[in-house]
């Protein structure tokens, strides 16, 4: 537990959120009371000087903010991926999150025209189409209507897809991050067509956004009127606009892009309509050359979110609780299997309740760790209650080749080597 | 990277799951919709599957969308053609349209500029290990390439052309693909009669496809760990692939 061997991962940090992130860093990182990062005036037997002074008073920040020991929890980007940051995405700071809700200024974001600012007053949702009675709602109304609120997870389908090939992302928050459960709160779509009534014949739906990119995917109504809803709270609050206030839809288990944001229009059909975000694409190219279409769901996945690259065994020698996170797009989390000798050996994991269908769940494995040994291979399974079992790579690849982009839900390894370093790799199956 | 998985066993296991060769698959939680016989179009209406629940009473909220409100939001195309608004442009209008408001991203020939998207080429490339996406080579429908222009381009100032500009500039898109003749003036029925070389590329949903394997015990069967690809050769492990700030 010494500072030399911390020093590898501290220089990744302090190139990427710059030194004033990295110095409040160093205190909140790693095992608790960190010999290293700590100033001995606030240690025992002295009296810390938070405990000698007065702090501040209520609604100094009327609405909060987290610590600023915790400034080096954010949302990060990755330049190369997008020609801009309007039309871009950012990744959740997985590594450094509890449990199995995502705060709402850490989930991650994924634009096609930037983050539009609508007016809640002026925000207005039409529906026509197959429908016995065309109507336009305001928000006002929507929120009288009949409510639910439910927990899922949001993935978008690209998470890890820049991994087919091989690994070459830094961390879990690159390999991972894609990826966002919250609570939330609306109306189910059952709700909402009983106000405008659906003609024979209606089977397919167009849900557009209201940004500049006007996205629109089209959705079976048979998964709308099953657990659809338009949401306009997010963990207990209206929205983010960065998640689409005032209205998203909600599509629990399929993939994020159909999730549509600052929703502006329902048009109920008689087929989908084959729009560039279902066909150029959002579609899964095989090595036949033809591609899936329609690939909504989001199968089960897992992956170990401590230790991982942000997160390395150096400097915690001894007992480990390997820590992660599991969800599967067709319902419950059944189990979690944890490896640590590349997939040779697996144990089943402790579930974190509750266990909700379509939503993040928590798993944790106790394990022993010496500096020295391995290296490790570290790897989760996670198996739905479908009996859909998470594949490896090279099952995925034997599948569907390395370019369809989308759904890559293959088992995870991070190799721990002897002096703790936490490493993304693929291995061999 | 090695390829020592035993392939056979895999396939066995997915036999049972794969419907005999020809038989329309069910609804079922990852297709839960019916496909017509003519199988992935646009062409035909697709039957809502049986089993659809009840709705419950109506409360009576909202107000009757006119159809004058609706056509100022509805413009949505679909694949075949369906709602496009009547108008006509040349692939010569197209051309000034185009180099005006889409070459700075797009190039003065399609090829892209940076990272912005390519719309031309890609022919024969889908089943190779270097496949391109761009209209001509891998769109399925003329129409959408419409409705897209019109709903999301140009990309700082949506829906700000008139319809007969997005024809022109739908129009110029499509000769550059090698699709419309230098001479040609494109309108809502010329428009669907266009066939795109990728128009059968398209199929749907085949999963679940690979194994409900879960070993527990001497799963590598001796045989050792090989990494196939390790990422420090591209990036130092942490939060390194990554930026809190503007790049």
């Amino acid at each position: 537990m010494t500072a030399d061997r911390r020093l590898p991962s501290r220089r990744g940090l302090l190139r990427a959120t710059g030194a004033a992130a990295a110095v409040a860093t160093a205190a909140a990182w790693g095992p608790a009371g960190s010999a290293a990062a700590a100033n001995p005036e606030n240690l025992p037997p002295n009296l810390p000087g938070w405990g000698r002074t007065l702090g501040p008073g209520v609604i100094e920040q009327p609405y909060g903010t987290p610590s600023p020991h915790e400034a080096h929890v954010v949302r990060r980007y990755v330049p190369w991926l997008t020609p801009d940051r309007i039309g871009s995405v950012s990744f959740t700071p997985l590594a450094d999150l509890h449990g199995i809700i995502t705060p709402s200024g850490l989930c991650f974001e994924r634009h096609h025209s930037g983050v539009p600012d609508i007016p809640p007053g002026d925000w207005r949702l039409m529906v026509h189409g197959l429908v016995e009675r065309p109507l336009i709602l305001t928000l006002a109304e929507l929120m009288r209507m009949p409510s639910e609120s439910r927990i899922c997870f949001l993935e978008c389908p690209a998470n890890g897809g820049m991994e087919w090939r091989g690994a070459q992302m830094s961390g879990v928050q690159f390999t991972h991050g894609m990826l966002h459960c919250c609570e939330w709160t609306g109306v189910s779509l059952r709700t909402l067509f009983a106000e405008t009534g659906l003609r024979p014949g209606a089977s397919w739906v167009l849900a557009e956004g209201g940004d500049a990119s006007h996205l629109t995917r089209s959705l079976p109504i048979a998964k709308l009127l099953d657990d659809a809803m338009l949401a306009w709270g997010q963990n207990g609050e209206m929205l983010r606009p960065q998640q689409g206030y005032p209205v998203r839809l909600v599509v629990p288990g399929w993939e994020g892009n159909v999730w549509i944001k600052w929703l502006r229009r329902l048009e109920v059909g008689d087929r989908p309509w084959f729009h560039r975000q279902e066909t150029r694409n959002y579609t899964d190219l095989m090595p036949d050359g033809r591609a899936r279409q329609f690939t909504f769901v989001n199968e089960v996945n897992s992956v170990v979110t401590d230790p991982c690259p942000e997160k390395p065994l150096t400097g915690r020698e001894g007992f480990v609780e390997i820590r992660g996170l599991a969800w599967s797009g067709l319902g419950r989390v059944a189990r979690v299997d944890v490896s640590v000798d590349g997939g040779d050996t697996w144990r089943s994991a402790a579930l974190q309740d509750p266990v909700l269908p379509k939503a993040l769940t928590h798993f944790r494995i106790p394990w022993e760790w010496r500096a020295g040994t391995g290296p490790f291979f570290v790897q989760s399974r996670a198996v739905d209650e479908t009996g859909r079992v998470q594949p490896s790579i090279e099952a995925l690849r034997a599948a569907r080749g390395v370019e369809s982009i989308y759904h890559r839900n293959a088992i995870q390894t991070w190799l721990v080597e002897r002096d703790g370093t936490t490493v993304n790799v693929q291995i061999d199956g | 990277m090695a390829r020592r998985r035993p392939v056979a066993v895999a396939l066995l296991a997915l036999a049972a799951a794969l419907p005999a060769a020809g038989q329309q698959r069910q609804p079922d939680a990852y297709m839960p919709f019916l496909v017509p016989a003519e199988g992935n179009t646009p062409d035909r209406p697709w039957p809502a599957p049986p089993g659809l629940p009840a709705l419950p009473p109506r409360l009576g909220f909202g107000t009757q969308a006119t159809p004058a409100v609706i056509a100022g939001w509805d413009i949505a195309v679909r694949g075949d053609g369906a709602g496009l608004p009547r108008g006509s442009g040349t692939v010569a209008d197209g051309e000034e349209l185009y180099v005006t408001h889409c070459a700075s991203c797009h190039g003065d020939f399609g090829e892209g500029i940076d990272r912005w998207p390519a719309l031309i080429g890609g022919g024969g490339s889908l089943a190779t290990d270097a496949p391109r996406r761009p209209v001509g080579s891998f769109w399925p429908f003329a129409p959408t390439v419409f409705d897209y222009i019109r709903r999301a381009m140009p990309y700082a100032a949506p829906q700000s052309l008139t319809v007969d500009e997005y024809y022109a500039i739908t129009a110029y898109v499509l000769h550059l693909n090698d699709l419309l003749p230098a001479d040609a003036t494109l309108d809502q029925d010329s428009l669907r009669t266009i066939r795109m070389p990728n128009r059968d590329g398209f199929v749907l949903e085949g999963r679940p496809d690979t194994p409900d394997e879960a070993c527990m015990q001497g799963c590598r069967r001796g045989r050792p760990v090989g990494v196939t690809m390790d990422s420090r050769r591209f990036v130092a492990p942490g939060s390194g692939s990554g930026f809190s700030e503007p790049q």
